[in-house]
């Protein structure tokens, strides 16, 4: 067994849970937030057991990205509590860089440094937060790289790949870390659609790998397939939290059934 | 004397720039607040009259008189700072926000993402605007005579008095003023164009 990172032949490190697996990995009570007098986020709660799977739907502005930026602290909310692994993310005294190397985060954009390459892209932050040395991190980067089927681009640019290939090398960067959850913002939705299917599949296989995961994604035949819950949101409140089969056939309310039939028809 | 002042100016006014859009993008309006003011007031005053202050008045209030040429110089690099601090902030502004919070999310720190992922972007941007910069300053340095230093201008002014061949003389100096200017934003054009991405 390889002392440094027994997890890198794998996609996800699950090796972190705790004993106390029976407290949730991240818990959402009553967050509210607003800018300015528009509100955002409107008492929302919500649970995620470890290893679960949770997508996150709704029209566009409903607040979705904003609920899991506020989950990392990239978002600063006004009332409620949040925490992860036990950490409380709205409190003063959580050193929030600490609280984000374990969160990974996944954007619609992938948000890659353009001035490195795909390897130092996924190093960078192994090298500077954990503190890896260049080799070590590049073990493990270049193994992920392969895991999501980019071993012929280590050295390439972002500006080099294209849209499927570099949300992939970001869900690398972000798995470097060892995560113990996962946070994806529509990764899909600025993709073409042919490469939409190649970084839902490195999503499935991490997923069925047991990492915790929150997905926002219009994507219903992904939350169909992978999803252990659906949260459907509108105008910032969760209208609903229900085991993925319940979402599907019998909505609890008109609003998520007029927005499954507008997008599942299409 | 040309030389000397562009090259006091450009790198003492890049270093004191560089001091002051870290204190202008700070967090803390303590810091914030000050450099903003000072950028301001340098921005909005001629540079003759910076020159004027830092040579007539100074010596009025410390009492001992600067010197010509270490006034010009202490001048030139209080201007261009005020300058230098404006590009250096439009670079950093110029990286796209996303970069920072994917940054910040990988657990980075503010200064390990200013340093790491932040500045070597901005920079790209800030190449052009700098050369251009150093354009203005060079052109800007024929205004020492007013201290009594002898700068190229000056010079040629002299000669052309002695020799009384007023024409050529300035004639000469515009050409060579040109050419130089011209070289450097030969440099800028090279060097605009996205360079990512």
């Amino acid at each position: 067994m390889n002392a440094t990172s027994p997890d890198e032949t794998k996609l996800s490190s699950v090796s972190g849970r705790p004993a106390s697996s029976g407290a949730p990995m991240i818990l959402v009570e009553g967050v509210s937030k607003s800018y300015g007098h528009s509100a955002v986020l409107k008492q929302c709660s919500t649970t995620v057991a470890r290893g679960e799977v949770v997508v996150v739907c709704g029209p566009s502005g409903s607040g979705k990205s904003t609920l899991i930026k506020c989950i990392n602290g990239l978002v600063p909310f006004d009332s409620g509590r949040i925490l992860v692994d036990g950490v409380s993310v709205g409190d003063r005294r959580t050193k929030l860089s600490a609280l984000r190397a374990h969160i990974g985060m996944v954007f619609q954009h992938f948000e890659l440094y353009p001035h490195m390459t795909a390897l130092e892209n996924v190093n960078l932050a192994q090298i500077h937060v954990l503190k890896r040395s260049r080799a070590e991190a590049t073990a493990v980067s270049t193994k992920l790289l392969e895991r999501v089927g980019l071993s012929e681009k280590l050295n390439s640019r972002p500006g080099e790949l294209s849209g499927g290939q570099q949300q992939r090398v970001s869900i690398a960067r972000a798995l470097a870390m060892n995560p113990k959850a996962m946070l994806f913002d529509e990764p899909t939705s600025a993709l073409d659609p042919e490469m939409v299917n190649e970084v839902l599949d490195v999503m499935q296989v991490l997923a069925q790998d047991g990492m915790t995961m929150i997905v926002v994604t219009h994507e219903m035949g992904f939350a169909r397939r992978v999803a252990d819950r659906v949260l459907f949101m509108d105008e910032g409140r969760i209208l609903e939290d229900t085991a993925k089969s319940r979402f599907f056939e019998e909505p609890a309310t008109e609003r998520a059934r007029q927005f499954l039939s507008k997008v599942l028809t299409h | 004397m040309s030389g000397l002042l562009v090259a006091a100016g450009a790198i003492g006014g890049v270093i004191l720039g560089a001091g002051l859009a870290l204190l202008r993008i700070s967090p803390y309006r303590i810091l914030s607040l000050p450099a903003a003011a000072y950028v301001t007031v340098m921005r909005s005053v001629p540079l003759i009259l910076v020159l004027f202050w830092f040579y007539f008045m100074l010596p009025l209030l410390t009492g001992h008189p600067l010197g010509a040429l270490s006034s010009a110089l202490t001048a030139f690099v209080l201007f261009e700072a005020a300058f230098y601090c404006e590009i250096i902030r439009a670079g950093i502004g110029s990286v796209p926000k996303g970069q920072n919070q994917a940054a910040a999310a990988t657990g980075l720190k503010r200064w390990q993402i200013l340093r790491l992922v932040i500045l070597p972007q901005a920079f790209a941007a800030m190449v052009p605007l700098f050369l251009n910069q150093v354009i203005i300053l060079f052109q800007d340095t024929s205004l020492v005579y007013v201290v009594t230093l002898h700068d190229f201008l000056t010079a040629a002014n002299i000669v052309a008095d002695q020799q009384e061949r007023p024409i050529e003389m300035y004639t000469f100096v515009a050409i060579v003023y040109f050419v130089i200017c011209y070289c450097v934003s030969l440099l800028v054009g090279r060097n605009k164009g996205p360079v990512f991405r």
